[in-house]
């Protein structure tokens, strides 16, 4: 198998809290990786140093065996890795389709092609073929303020695969989405994940959405490591089942 | 949708119409008070790419139609063509505007707009102090009217054509860059920078860019500006003229494409229009803009596009709820 990602003893510090403290762990190819862990024991801050939001004080990333540490993240994103944030972020301004393109465009051709190009980069049936795979085909023209909290949330991670990336990390997908949707979404991730062999990292609290995605889990505590293993072994972990899954 | 475009198609065809014809029939005076417009049309053009579309505050607009103002007559007055000098003005401006811009890769907002003030004096004191290059208060007269493709537009009525020509060949492009792959990826990094980023956009090239590019229609419009008056001197390069465009992009609409026409007729006609107030225009002024930003921050234009809005919205729903109510209701 594969090996797509690396990460290797990556340790994040803000002042005096160590958010991060020396995770490692290595994502194979088509696989789904799930990240879980209670609030606040560092998820977030180690996609951010990842991905380059914020520089690790150690520790380093490989994607491919290529060293990665420190490169921008839209350096990063022309790699082919992408991602969601926690907090929803597509821009309001941009129609749903817009939203999609840009999300495409930097992909493709020179600061130069994309000044005298078309004006949708050559995006537009990608990005209709995005908006009907996640269902969102009849607000296609509409801002994207205007949708509702799943709609967007839904677009968010639209935006992220616009581009045909290989490894996505998606940094609670599921959070404040209707059911419906949930397994619209799970659908969704599942067929890009066996039709093209994306690779994804998840965060997630929504312990039946991980636990049937995924094909192995990783738990975090405190910023460490707790376990790593298949859905049914870290669902059996005591240690686990004390620190995060409760009684 | 289509009401806005059939509104704009409307207003875009009457508007060029009077440009066209309206001249014939002015006095010299308005004639310059015209010209003006659209040289200060093209500056806040430029402005509105960066803080209206890019999402980058400058306070330092005025100081690039300064440096295009004396390209523009340093250069004609040593009888060098004006296209030369445009050419000059442009390179120049994009390369201070591009350099402008490294602050805004580290500060934003409000922090944004005090080094750009900083800039914008240290602009001034420039024109003023370095006399063996700018004549310093003395300023530089004389600055001759262009010969273009053979016609000497040395009347005020050429000139204001020249003026328009101008406008117009600006407009279309900011239009094309703003509807292109580049507009989009501005409104992006003015919404949500982060998120741009780990989208592939290059933010740091992209925010440069607007600097530069918005600095440049400001030198644009300068070189275009002095042969208007015919006479530079420092005086009109303030900051008070930063703050005039700045709130010439705010007032007609910021992030709108007809946004700066619309401040810039506001800024520089509406003097002419209220003076009969004698003294009270300023004051009319102030209190005008500042009824406009309680009501409408995005400023004119915002109006006009919140009742659109509504009204399409409206529109939507009603077809939304008409088209559950042939299929049952099932929604
Ligand atoms: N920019 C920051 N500055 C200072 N402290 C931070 C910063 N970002 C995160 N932290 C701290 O780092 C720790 C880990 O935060 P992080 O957001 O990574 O948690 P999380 O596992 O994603 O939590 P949640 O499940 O609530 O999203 C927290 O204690 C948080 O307060
Ligand atoms: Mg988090």
């Amino acid at each position: 198998m594969k090996q797509v990602l690396k990460v290797s003893n990556i340790v994040k510090r803000f002042g005096g809290i160590t958010a991060v403290g020396g995770v490692s762990f290595e994502v194979n190819e088509g696989e789904i990786l799930g990240i879980i862990g209670p609030n606040g024991c560092g998820k977030s801050t180690l996609f951010n140093c990842i991905l380059g939001q914020l520089t690790p004080n150690e520790g380093s990333v490989h994607l491919d065996g290529q060293e990665v540490t420190g490169l921008r993240p839209c350096d990063l994103n022309r790699l082919g890795v992408s991602r969601t944030f926690q907090l929803l972020q597509v821009f309001p301004q941009l129609t749903v389709r817009e939203n999609l393109i840009l999300s495409g465009q930097e992909h493709r051709g020179t600061m130069g092609s994309r000044l005298f190009g078309p004006r949708d980069a050559g995006l537009s049936e990608e990005a209709d073929r995005m908006i009907g795979f996640f269902k969102l085909g009849h607000l296609a023209g509409e801002k994207a303020g205007g949708l509702s909290y799943g709609q967007q949330k839904l677009l968010d991670a639209a935006m992220a695969f616009m581009a045909g990336p290989r490894l996505v990390l998606l940094d609670e997908p599921a959070g404040g989405v209707n059911l419906t949707m949930l397994e619209n979404l799970k659908e969704r991730l599942q067929a890009i994940n066996a039709e093209q062999g994306a690779t994804f990292v998840v965060i997630e609290h929504n312990m039946e959405f991980v636990m049937s995605l995924c094909t192995r889990v990783l738990v975090l505590a405190e910023g460490r490591v707790l376990a790593m293993g298949t859905p049914a072994e870290v669902r059996a972990n005591p240690q686990v089942v004390e620190a995060y899954l409760g009684h | 949708m289509s009401t806005q475009r059939l509104l704009t198609l409307l207003g875009l065809t009457l508007g060029v119409l009077l440009l066209l014809v309206a001249p014939f029939w002015m006095s010299k005076y308005q004639l310059y008070v015209v010209s003006l417009w659209a040289v200060m049309s093209i500056a806040a053009i430029g402005l509105n790419l960066t803080l209206g579309y890019a999402g980058q505050v400058s306070l330092a607009q005025g100081v690039f139609v300064g440096v295009g103002a004396y390209t523009g007559a340093i250069m004609t007055t040593n009888g060098m063509p004006m296209a030369a000098a445009l050419v000059v003005a442009v390179v120049l401006c994009f390369a201070i505007g591009w350099a402008l811009g490294y602050p805004a890769l580290r500060v934003q907002h409000h922090y944004l707009a005090f080094v750009t003030l900083a800039f914008s004096t240290l602009g001034y004191l420039v024109f003023r102090n370095e006399e063996w290059l700018t004549k310093g208060i003395y300023g530089i007269v004389d600055v001759p009217r262009p010969m273009l493709l053979g016609v000497q537009a040395e009347s005020n009525l050429r000139f204001y054509f020249v003026c328009i020509l101008s406008l117009a060949i600006v407009s279309f492009g900011v239009w094309w860059l703003i509807r292109s792959p580049w507009g989009r990826a501005f409104v992006a990094l003015r919404e949500n920078p982060i998120r741009a980023l780990s989208l592939g956009v290059d933010t740091r090239r992209y925010t440069l860019m607007a600097f530069a590019i918005g600095s440049c229609l400001g030198g644009v419009a300068g070189v275009i500006y002095a042969p208007l008056v015919e006479f530079i001197d420092p005086s009109p390069f303030t900051l008070d003229l930063s703050l005039k465009l700045l709130m010439m992009v705010i007032v007609g609409g910021s992030g709108f494409f007809a946004g700066p026409y619309l401040g810039a007729a506001i800024a520089v006609l509406l003097p002419e229009v209220l003076r009969f107030t004698e003294g009270y225009y300023l004051l009319i002024y102030a209190a005008f803009v500042m009824i406009l930003m309680i009501i409408s921050p995005t400023g004119l234009l915002g109006i006009l596009d919140r009742y659109l809005t509504a009204r399409s919205t409206r529109k939507a729903s009603a077809a939304r709820a008409a088209l559950s109510a042939s299929f049952g209701d099932q929604t």
